[in-house]
């Protein structure tokens, strides 16, 4: 938290919540998939599909995808830009369970011909969580400059990204690891205290073991 | 982010520097910025609220059809000089209103600290700047101060009404606003922090029960409560009074209040005026639409 996260964010009502969370849940999918997004579904859990009609959280969804910051003046008409841009798009009810009411389960197909499901939720006061990414559980805020990294469930390759992250001179702030079942894919999600160059990004998914790596950029 | 308002107090006669000073260098190091960015970004905040209370449009009704046009009422009733509070009041309550349904109308707002109580700080603040000729430099270092009662709201309790109640949001909105009018008015950090836990204690217990879970009723109006008691509990501490509960004992009570309100009246909209016949009927209206 910082004084900006106090007064702020500048965002289209009405809530930050409902509204400017589900854009920025929106911005953050975009971001994963790594391009425009060709196929949007969209699927409400609880309170979202309870009250998202009234509080726009379809369209700011909707305008997040595209990439509209959540003080854009256009997200009441997201619909109509969606068409604009050629952007398919259906909504939804779905049970994701015992998740936070605030939740949305987004299945997206990107212009660069890559599928993603994500699962996240709004945690109030505009702020986020990524829940789930591929069925793969995970858990980051996408406030910080991130690294999504799947790799193989082998030893050292912790060792071998940070050490590699280290010598970039990256600070790491929080990292985390996940894995469904031993032996499968593994994934490591590490938040940055800086952005991670382009290049750096690339030399990553080239080291061994590692399968695929996501970079999440706040510029 | 400061812990508790005893220690900006202490920082206060420690470094020998204001309130919002204190407070800015603080998040200066949090955010790895310079104090010149972060006094032009809540510089820019201020701004922005000040473009919102002009960008209000007087036909605008929300997607649900409750909120709209309510601010056009009041500015009209104050032109006629027809309101009992008079034009400085009735200018805070015309501009708490208006930012109120500009949100529910999907317009651009400052969270302050969240959406649904984003009328209570633009409302004091810019009909104060008119009435007593604050430059907008004033203005921001106020806004400072404002932001740092928050963030000590933030550690001790909450400021979402899902997990505190109205009490969180209004409440929490109404106390950043009456500490920093009171620190345009000469008031130290000490004064701040009462006028601030004066305007809490006004607030306490207050439920958050928007009809159809919407940010409109009652939120639009209750903006208005929170920015007129800002207004009296500085008032209060100006004249010499203060909070007979220590300020960070007061936030530590709401956080408690918080804990023991049923979910009910923690923003699902099913309980309080939610939940009452009209509320239900307006409620099956909505979703009807």
């Amino acid at each position: 938290m910082n004084l900006f996260d106090i007064i702020g964010p500048v965002m289209v009502g009405p809530s930050s919540s409902h509204t400017a969370g589900a854009v920025r849940i929106g911005n953050v999918a975009r971001k994963l998939v790594g391009s425009d997004i060709k196929v949007a579904k969209i699927y409400f859990h609880g309170s979202f599909q309870l009250t998202g009609k009234g509080h726009g959280t379809d369209k700011a969804l909707l305008a997040g995808l595209m990439g509209m910051p959540v003080d854009d003046a256009r997200i009441p008409r997201s619909y109509a830009e969606a068409d604009i841009r050629e952007m398919a798009y259906g909504f939804f009810p779905i049970d994701l369970g015992d998740v936070h009411p605030n939740s949305v389960k987004l299945v997206l197909d990107g212009k660069n011909g890559r599928h993603r499901e994500i699962v996240a939720c709004s945690i109030g006061g505009g702020r986020i969580e990524i829940t789930e990414i591929d069925g793969l559980a995970v858990s980051f805020g996408g406030d910080h400059p991130t690294l999504v990294i799947r790799n193989k469930d082998i030893p050292g390759q912790v060792q071998q990204v940070t050490t590699f992250l280290a010598e970039e001179n990256i600070n790491i702030g929080a990292m985390q690891l996940y894995r469904s079942r031993r032996g499968e894919d593994a994934v490591m999600v590490i938040e940055c205290d800086k952005e991670v160059p382009e290049d750096v990004v690339g030399a990553l998914e080239g080291l061994n073991g590692i399968v695929r790596v996501t970079y999440l950029s706040l510029k | 982010m400061f812990k508790s308002l005893e220690d900006i107090i202490v920082a206060e006669k420690e470094k020998n520097l204001p309130f919002w000073k204190i407070v800015m260098q603080d998040d200066c190091v949090e955010l790895d910025i310079s104090e010149e960015e972060s006094f032009n970004r809540m510089k820019r905040m201020y701004e922005v609220m000040k473009e919102s209370d002009k960008a209000y449009e007087d036909t605008l009704m929300s997607r649900s059809g409750l909120v709209g046009t309510d601010g056009k009422k009041v500015h009209d009733a104050r032109i006629a000089g027809k309101l009992v509070c008079g034009d400085f009041i009735g200018r805070v309550i015309e501009r708490a209103i208006k930012m109120g349904e500009s949100n529910a109308c999907m317009k651009r707002i400052v969270a302050a600290p969240t959406a649904g109580s984003c009328g209570v700080i633009p409302a004091v603040f810019i009909t104060v700047q008119e009435e007593k000729g604050y430059t907008d430099e004033q203005m921001t270092e106020a806004m400072f101060v404002a932001a740092g009662i928050g963030g000590v709201i933030a550690h001790r309790a909450f400021l979402a009404g899902a997990a505190g109640g109205c009490q969180a949001e209004i409440g929490s909105a109404s106390s950043m606003a009456a500490g920093a009018i009171a620190y345009l008015n000469g008031a130290d950090a000490s004064g701040i922090a009462h006028a601030a836990a004066i305007a809490m204690k006004n607030l306490l217990g207050l439920a958050c029960d928007p009809v159809a879970g919407l940010v409109e009723v009652p939120c639009v109006k209750r903006n208005v409560v929170g920015a007129v008691n800002a207004l009296t509990s500085c008032d209060m501490v100006l004249a010499g009074m203060i909070s007979k509960i220590p300020p960070d004992e007061v936030f530590d009570a709401m956080r408690a209040v918080g804990r023991a309100m049923p979910e009910n009246v923690r923003e699902t909209g099913t309980g309080g005026l939610a939940a009452t016949p009209t509320g239900i009927e307006m409620r099956e209206r909505i979703t009807s639409l």
